[in-house]
């Protein structure tokens, strides 16, 4: 039986324990002489039903896990198990074949021998449902008549709810936290593996990038390795280039949508700039590759360019700029409008016009905030893959030329993963090193920024 | 009704003059018809139970309700007889010549040099950095906090005191050489200490300004000011010498409110 069963058996159950626990928990109420409960029957009714469930879930999620092994023990134990190849490939082919038969995946076995599996399996697999089925209303049972139980009148059946969805709450934003954690380990140890084939001076400080999947994975040419054209093109595509769009019309606008633009217009202008956020970045992909750089080399061969290509990190960086400016406008706008107002009537009442009491006196208590947003946008704009990866190239180049093609870290990535290399080449690792360096870069830019604004947000406290 | 004026009082020289002032913020009229003239010399105090609009109209004497959409102004206001609501004012010269000090203390988050050389830096009075330190140490010695901050000008000016923090927007205002500075409640964040500071301050200024001070504080009203009017409702009651509104009170409202009757 299948987990998704076995959790909807539970379900079940728990709707059986919830009608239970509110049956009684009115029945308390009935008979209390002033008719009032410590807690609401539905709280009552939640208690039960919870300890019905959590515990079945727990259970499903653990038995899922060992089920599968137990079958397998079990088959092996049956009398047709001398019979199977000791190790290897075609030991696991048999037990698969029969496994697929055994329970309806499949029609027929290539293997003759394993057609004397099929049947142990299908016991086994019976077998070990009926545990499953067992257990699961054993401790749905025990769970619910241990809490039925301890339903009184004056049963703080509210408090302990609280404490159980607080528990639920924590659970799930540990997930978040351990996934993170879990990419990170998994990251750095590939990283080291690669670090082991190259080294990580070569790597950090080198300035020829061209891994060659195909060459001698035991004996990787470290001057290939050097990874400095790819940091220079992130940070000219994604931290220069970008930027230099962004942080201008990003302030702009969010010093137009406070101080300037009616309350109307705001509130038709800043959601409209917040769509700019939520534009799939494939679709600011196309938009680069097929309109804007295209546009950018004409106009550069019109310019009597030469070295002009279709694949510029202009037009990346340009567009990156163009998706990031909600990032910098946003932080911003909420800076600036966080000064307090007295800090503009003061400068108001000096005399100051509304442009001098920007720059002179808002946009300078606003700093902090402003200056945080921007690296937010930064991290943003450096691990950025689609557009890049659309309108700039793969072709590792540094240069200070903004019309020359350029990559980035993020593009050499899915570059090094996708190509042919084996998956324990250095070529294929590198992407690990390089997805390291970048993890950490962003990481680094994100605690600062968020320090910086909590710095920020306590000043005027 | 119209505003019961002191008979005695025989002002000349206005230095700033309402007439038949109204201030509405959308549809509702939050000053009644108000006419006052602001003398050159002395201290002029604002007093009246909250919400009467005290500080509305204060604000309308160096338009900052401008910076209120929905405030509407209707009448005239003069400084040295020329309308400030007239088209074509400047605004901006006008907010020069009639400062204001707010009631919380809100110094830039720049240093206190910076704080005393905004105005004189957007204005344009100073030629030079000389003329500029020049002008703050004069702005700081009006304002009595000289000796205290000279060897930390490059400190924030909002790390001093509550109280040095109100001298040191005083010291702001002054830097621009206004000829009215208008204070709202400038003492209500301060302790006793520091309000019996800033009281000293607006007395030694009283004769070099017009002072305009809204006030909570009957006693503090009573120190400071020379002239004072009674604000009840959006209207204004009352208006005479200091020494009579407080002694000789006229209407009954007044004498309520100043015996702690109400408001
Ligand atoms: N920005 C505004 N928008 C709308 N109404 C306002 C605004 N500011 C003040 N008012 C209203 O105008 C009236 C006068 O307010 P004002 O602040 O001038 O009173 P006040 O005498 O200064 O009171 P307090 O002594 O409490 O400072 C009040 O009824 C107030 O609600
Ligand atoms: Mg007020």
């Amino acid at each position: 039986m299948s987990p998704t069963l076995l959790l909807l058996l539970a379900l079940g159950l728990g709707l059986a324990g919830w009608l239970a626990a509110r049956a009684r928990a009115w029945s308390f109420r009935r008979a209390s002489p002033d008719g009032r409960l410590a807690s609401l029957p539905s709280y009552h009714a939640w208690y039960v039903a919870l300890w019905i469930v959590l515990p079945v879930v727990i259970f499903v999620a653990a038995w899922s896990a060992i089920a599968p092994g137990l079958v397998t023990q079990a088959v092996l134990a049956s009398p047709a198990a001398d019979q199977l190849p000791a190790f290897g490939f075609q030991r696991q082919t048999i037990l698969n074949e029969a496994r697929a038969v055994a329970t309806g995946a499949a029609q027929g076995v290539f293997n003759p021998l394993a057609n004397e599996f099929v049947e142990p399996y299908r016991q086994a697999i019976g077998k070990y449902n009926w545990i499953g089925i067992i257990v699961t209303v054993l401790i749905a049972f025990l769970g619910g008549v241990w809490a039925f139980l301890r339903l009184k009148p004056d049963f703080a059946a509210r408090n302990r709810v609280e404490k159980i969805v607080m528990a639920i709450l924590l659970g799930a934003s540990l997930v978040a936290i351990l996934t993170t954690l879990g990419i990170f380990v998994s990251l750095v140890f590939e990283t080291i593996r690669f670090f082991g084939m190259v080294n990580p001076i070569d790597f950090l400080f080198g300035t020829h990038w061209g891994p060659d999947p195909m060459a001698n994975a035991a004996n990787p040419d470290p001057t290939r390795y050097g990874a400095i054209p790819l940091f220079w093109g992130t940070l000219f595509i994604g931290a220069i280039i970008a930027m230099i769009v962004a942080i201008p019309l990003g302030l702009m606008s969010a010093i137009y949508l406070t101080q300037y633009a009616n309350p109307k217009l705001r509130a038709w202008v800043k959601p409209a700039l917040e769509i700019l956020a939520g534009v799939p970045t494939v679709v600011y992909g196309y938009f680069a590759a097929l309109t804007i750089a295209p546009a950018i080399r004409d106009f550069a061969i019109s310019l009597g360019a030469s070295s002009a290509s279709s694949e510029s990190a202009l037009a990346a960086g340009l567009v990156m700029g163009v998706m990031i400016i909600p990032f910098v406008s946003s932080m911003a706008d909420d800076s600036i409008a966080a000064v307090p107002q007295a800090m503009r009537d003061g400068s108001l009442a000096m005399g100051a016009t509304t442009n001098e009491t920007i720059r002179r006196v808002l946009v300078p208590a606003a700093l902090p905030g402003i200056v945080a947003g921007v690296m937010l946008a930064v991290s943003r704009a450096i691990g950025e893959t689609m557009i890049v990866v659309m309108a700039a190239s793969t072709a590792a180049n540094l240069s200070a030329n903004p019309l020359e093609s350029m990559t980035t870290v993020t593009v050499q990535i899915v570059a090094m993963l996708t190509g042919e290399g084996s998956f324990d080449h250095p070529a294929t690792l590198s992407a690990f090193a390089l997805g390291f360096v970048l993890f950490l870069v962003t990481l680094g830019l994100n605690f600062i920024a968020l320090r910086v604004v909590k710095r920020f947000r306590e000043a005027y406290e | 009704m119209v505003t019961v004026v002191h008979p005695n009082l025989t002002d000349t020289d206005a230095k700033m003059s309402a007439r038949d002032v109204s201030v509405f913020y959308g549809e509702k009229k939050a000053i009644d018809n108000v006419s006052i003239d602001i003398p050159t010399k002395y201290v002029t105090a604002f007093i009246g139970p909250s919400g009467c609009g005290k500080s509305t109209f204060l604000r309308t004497l160096n338009r900052m309700n401008d910076t209120i959409p929905s405030a509407r102004v209707e009448g005239e206001i003069m400084l040295d007889g020329e309308d400030i609501y007239r088209s074509g004012m400047d605004v901006v010269q006008l907010r020069a010549r009639v400062g204001m000090v707010f009631q919380k203390p809100n110094p830039f988050p720049k240093s206190i040099y910076e704080n005393i050389a905004y105005g004189p830096k957007i204005h344009g009075l100073a030629e030079s950095k000389d003329e500029l330190d020049a002008v703050v140490e004069k702005s700081l010695r009006r304002a009595g906090l000289w000796e205290e901050v000279k060897d930390r000008l490059q400190d924030s000016g909002t790390a001093l005191s509550g109280g040095q923090q109100q001298r040191l927007c005083i010291a702001r205002a002054i830097a621009v050489d206004p000829e009215v500075i208008l204070m709202d409640e400038p003492c209500s964040a301060l302790d006793p200490i520091a309000t019996a500071k800033i009281e000293e301050l607006i007395d030694d200024l009283n004769g070099r300004y017009a002072i305009v001070i809204v006030t909570h504080s009957m006693q503090q009203a009573a120190r400071v000011s020379q002239r004072t009017a009674f604000f009840h409702l959006g209207k204004m009651v009352e208006y005479g010498r200091t020494s009579d509104i407080f002694t000789n009170p006229l209407e009954q409202r007044t004498q309520d409110y100043i015996t702690g009757r109400y408001g």
